[in-house]
């Protein structure tokens, strides 16, 4: 696979500039479109990693969170917001980057980071050995994804359609009423 | 106003059908090559969003109805659903009961290419149905202002 510790260290910066003009803009539009440009550069890092099938989807679902996202900025009359810091918000957030850091601290700091494709769970390299001969799935992704684990992506699925039911639900037309209009019996 | 401008009517019924077909390529060859019924859902999916930004709701309703995308979201997932129960007849959910084949053919690995199917048509038209939820369904306050809007 060659040293790809240089592009991925690139892409990593420019990921976190992104997020930081995303936060820090006042254009609705313009955080939009930073955000979406986080994505993409995370959908190449994936490829430098060698994970084609995440990459493939954080791209296409990327373009479709874009469009939806800008679709729905420009129904909005104001698309710029004025920066209002909520104390305890900024308070709470710092809390639980010191907590991710001190357990990570505890779990990494004696033993050091576990080596690139070697990963602390045995399982997974039961999956690489085992995936192809008790699956006969070619794609070793997709025989993870909706054999051994397909309890999971059931569950993702339920997620999902839960997710779409509610948002139907609550932006429907039918059957709702304007503030004071009386539902005549 | 409907819909965009003539060029991009005119490369967007080009283009259309060729994405619906790569679509279902990543879908069909999930097992295969990188893709997956997620991947290739989506990009069905935004195939028809494509037409409803450049032809308008219209025309986009009129190959896949609100409706029928309602009906396509519930057989995905019941089909999925379904697929697992299959499991049973072995002894355990989602055990792979289906003959497995030759691997690297297309119909090989027994559930996989079926289930691959199921997610497609879920997550596809669910994704649809919440761009249709953006274009058709509006808050009564923006009514006025968004009356010609572009679709």
């Amino acid at each position: 696979m060659g040293n790809i510790t240089p592009q991925l260290y690139t892409l990593l910066v420019f990921m976190v500039i992104g997020s930081i003009v995303a936060i820090e803009t006042r254009n609705l539009l313009s955080a939009v479109i930073s955000v979406s440009a986080v994505g993409f550069a995370l959908s190449v890092a994936f490829l430098f990693l060698g994970a084609p099938d995440i990459a493939i989807t954080q791209l296409v679902v990327e373009v479709l969170v874009l469009i939806i996202l800008i679709r729905g900025t420009i129904l909005l009359d104001n698309t710029s917001v004025e920066t209002h810091r909520d104390t305890l918000a900024v308070v709470t957030s710092l809390i639980f980057f010191g907590l991710l850091l001190g357990f990570g601290a505890m779990i990494f700091g004696s033993k050091g980071f576990p080596a690139f494709g070697e990963p602390l769970m045995r399982v997974s390299k039961v999956y690489v050995q085992t995936g192809l001969p008790s699956t006969y799935a070619a794609n070793i992704v997709t025989s993870v994804i909706l054999d051994f684990r397909a309890y999971d992506t059931l569950g993702e699925a339920t997620v999902l359609f839960a997710s779409i039911l509610g948002a139907l639900a609550i932006l429907r037309r039918d059957g709702k009423t304007a503030k004071g209009e009386v539902v005549p019996a | 106003m409907k819909g965009l401008s003539l060029i991009v009517r005119t490369i967007t019924d080009f283009v259309v059908a060729f994405i619906v077909i790569f679509g279902a390529y990543i879908v069909l060859y999930g097992h295969l090559t990188p893709g997956g019924g997620f991947a290739g859902g989506v990009i069905i999916a935004s195939a028809f969003i494509l037409l409803m930004l450049a032809h308008g709701k219209e025309v986009a309703f009129s190959r896949l109805g609100v409706r029928a995308a309602h009906v396509l979201d519930s057989a995905g997932a019941l089909a999925f659903l379904i697929i697992g129960w299959l499991g049973l007849a072995g002894g355990y959910f989602f055990l792979n009961v289906f003959g497995r084949g030759e691997p690297f053919r297309l119909l090989s690995s027994g559930m996989i290419l079926p289930a691959n199917i199921a997610i497609a048509f879920k997550v596809g038209s669910s994704l649809f149905l919440v761009f249709a939820a953006l274009a058709v369904f509006r808050r009564r306050s923006f009514r006025p202002m968004i009356e010609d809007d572009l679709s």
